[in-house]
């Protein structure tokens, strides 16, 4: 499903140049649920953020399911992302002004959807993550947990083949994140791809794979269950 | 670059940004955009208005609607009782009136002075033979009567004096300019007409900013009459006021069709007007515009720095977005469509202002100029014009700092990177 080969990343800070990623290869299958873990200053999240098509490699390749990652424009990975990526961020990242229905609904109306079927299918995915009662509430007006779940709702609503969690439970409470962690392995069992970062050993337990990086490479893949 | 699919995403983001977001900022920037539009219109429309002020005056005081008077080598309109039938029968015309003009001199204090080497106490000015009823129903002549009282059909050897022929009220002291001193109602003065002299004596003084009032003597015409000796009833101006909604240039070409043209020079109120008084408007118009353009690019400005403050506020949140996969297209598309909100908005609430509360009171109580009530003049294309205008400097202050902020790196924007 995606593949890295030889990736690296750097970083020029004036005259000086940080390498975060020395030349990744890893590679991720359909339906599996990957845990990428490592102290802090790893390259975890910059390794996440190239998968995801956030940012452009120094060098190396990406290929998701069989498209070239770094042949692709702009404006071609905007619309990648769109249709077959998903994001969930490490503080929610839902726009204020838009309530949660709002706020899933959006990429599907980007897609080019019709109102009425954005929304349905927005008001479906917020029902798998059980937000039902909280479609028109603003994100003022949830707690953390529920907020991350709005967006787990909007990054699984448009059934992307990939879904990319960067520190997911890192601003929650134990028992929110252990809601959140139900959801991902929930959608783990019904077939969703997950790459997720985490720095909790306890949540990368739950996933099928743990990449383990430091110093910009991996050090270790091990697998559980 | 715009498609309909960005633009309905813009619209969709901009519709909730302006409903969630506070409304003492919407309010204020609102107030902004009221107060451009304003700019815009206001300040030309009083400069315009300073001068077509002047120029109605002219018109309700002076020539009304249709003004026939002599032609270039006449003293007089010949055959002018004709005249006058031929006007009164046309359906147009609502009243009428006509004036005996000569020129002459009316001295003051002829008895007192007892040395003849000194300066005499003499106005040089034209003096009008009226139809005070008549003349008053056309350009309400009574109503600008400062002493004194008005002329009455049998007042005997009574004039009107004009405010500036007395000093009092136009204090010049010009070697060319003459007016008289220490006179009122009640004063004898001399009036000296083509080496005619008539004791009258001054009944009031009357002022307008027009200087055909202010600056001539009123008499009524059977006595101003046998005083120049004019028995063939002729005069040498008739003034027509028109019905409401009548064509003062029909009226003038029907005039001319029917043979006053080779008897009189026929003009509308239009056709009266000095070039120079053309000249004025469009000068004034220019100066307006030159003016109100500084309001607009101040206008222009201000949209900018809140567009810019707000999209550098949110520049995660626009990270985000592009991150999710909205268009850089789509977020612009918001941000413009939130300024063409403000400007709309502005400028409604400015025409509603303008035409419902503005110009209607500055029409009922004019502006005071010295030589003029100043009016606002603001036709509805010019300020249909001026309202584009403002929607079309918004829209484009509004989107260059959206661009700035949307083309930035996305993982940076998020990250909260420089």
């Amino acid at each position: 499903m995606i593949e890295t080969r030889n990736l690296k990343k750097s970083f020029q800070n004036g005259t000086s140049v940080t390498e975060v990623l020395k030349g990744i290869d890893l590679k991720v299958k359909e339906g599996e649920f990957i845990a990428i873990m490592g102290r802090s200053g790893a390259g975890k999240s910059t390794l996440l953020y190239q998968m995801s098509l956030l940012d452009e490699p120094t060098s190396g390749e990406i290929v998701i399911d069989g498209h070239i990652a770094h042949n692709m424009s702009n404006d071609e990975k905007t619309l990648f992302r769109l249709s077959e990526l998903g994001y969930v961020f490490q503080d929610y990242a839902l726009i204020p002004e838009l309530n949660a229905l709002e706020n899933v609904a959006l990429p599907l109306l980007m897609k080019g959807l019709p109102k009425a079927k954005a929304y349905k299918q927005a008001a479906d995915a917020l029902d798998r993550v059980k937000m039902s009662p909280h479609l028109e509430q603003l994100p003022s007006q949830l707690s953390g947990g529920e907020q991350q779940r709005v967006s787990i709702s909007r990054s699984i609503a448009h059934n992307p083949k990939i879904l990319f969690a960067d520190e997911p439970t890192a601003n929650l409470d134990n028992e929110s994140s252990r809601i959140i962690m139900d959801i991902f392995l929930k959608l783990h069992k019904e077939g969703q791809t997950i790459i997720m970062v985490t720095h909790e050993e306890e949540y990368g337990r739950n996933a099928e794979k743990v990449v383990k990086i430091d110093d910009g490479k991996i050090i270790s893949i091990t697998a559980h269950k | 670059m715009f498609s309909i699919l960005n633009t309905r995403i813009g619209l969709f983001l901009a519709v909730r940004q302006i409903k969630r977001s506070s409304i003492w900022t919407t309010s204020l920037i609102i107030f902004v955009m009221i107060l451009t539009f304003l700019n815009l219109v206001v300040v030309s429309g009083i400069l315009v208005g300073l001068i077509q002020g002047a120029v109605d005056s002219i018109r309700e005081h002076y020539t009304s609607d249709i003004i026939i008077s002599t032609l270039n080598n006449k003293t007089y309109i010949e055959n002018s009782p004709n005249v006058l039938n031929i006007l009164k029968s046309l359906p147009q015309v609502e009243n009428v009136s006509s004036r005996y003009l000569k020129g002459g001199t009316i001295e003051a204090n002829y008895k007192t002075r007892t040395n003849t080497n000194d300066k005499p106490n003499i106005a040089a000015t034209n003096i009008v033979g009226i139809d005070p009823i008549a003349e008053d129903k056309i350009t309400g002549l009574s109503k600008f009567m400062i002493e004194g009282s008005y002329l009455e059909p049998g007042d005997y050897d009574k004039i009107l004096l004009g405010a500036y022929l007395n000093k009092k009220y136009l204090p010049i002291d010009n070697p060319g300019f003459t007016a008289l001193n220490d006179v009122g109602p009640g004063t004898k003065v001399r009036l000296n007409i083509n080496g005619i002299q008539r004791e009258v004596t001054i009944k009031g003084i009357i002022k307008a900013k027009v200087d055909e009032v202010s600056m001539r003597a009123f008499m009524v015409d059977s006595q101003f009459r046998s005083l120049i000796g004019r028995n063939d009833y002729n005069v040498s101006e008739i003034v027509a006021q028109l019905k409401p909604g009548s064509d003062p240039n029909l009226v003038r070409d029907t005039l001319i069709q029917s043979g006053v043209g080779h008897f009189a020079k026929v003009q509308t109120f239009a056709d009266a007007e000095p070039k120079f008084i053309k000249d004025m408007i469009d000068t004034f118009a220019l100066l307006g515009n030159l003016l109100s353009s500084i309001g607009l690019v101040v206008a222009s400005i201000t949209i900018f720095i809140v567009i810019f403050i707000n999209a550098i506020t949110r520049r995660k949140f626009i990270g985000i977005l592009k991150g999710i996969g909205i268009s850089g297209e789509a977020i612009e598309m918001s941000y413009i469509f939130q300024s063409i909100f403000y400007a709309i908005t502005g400028s409604v609430v400015g025409v509603a202002l303008v035409y419902l509360v503005l110009e209607p009171l500055i029409r009922a109580y004019p502006i005071d100029f010295p030589f003029s009530d100043g009016i606002l003049v603001a036709p509805l294309t010019g300020t249909l014009l001026r309202m584009a205008l403002l929607i079309v400097a918004t829209i484009v202050a509004g989107y260059i700092p959206a661009r700035m902020i949307v083309r930035k790196n996305t993982l940076d924007s998020i990250l909260g990177r420089k």
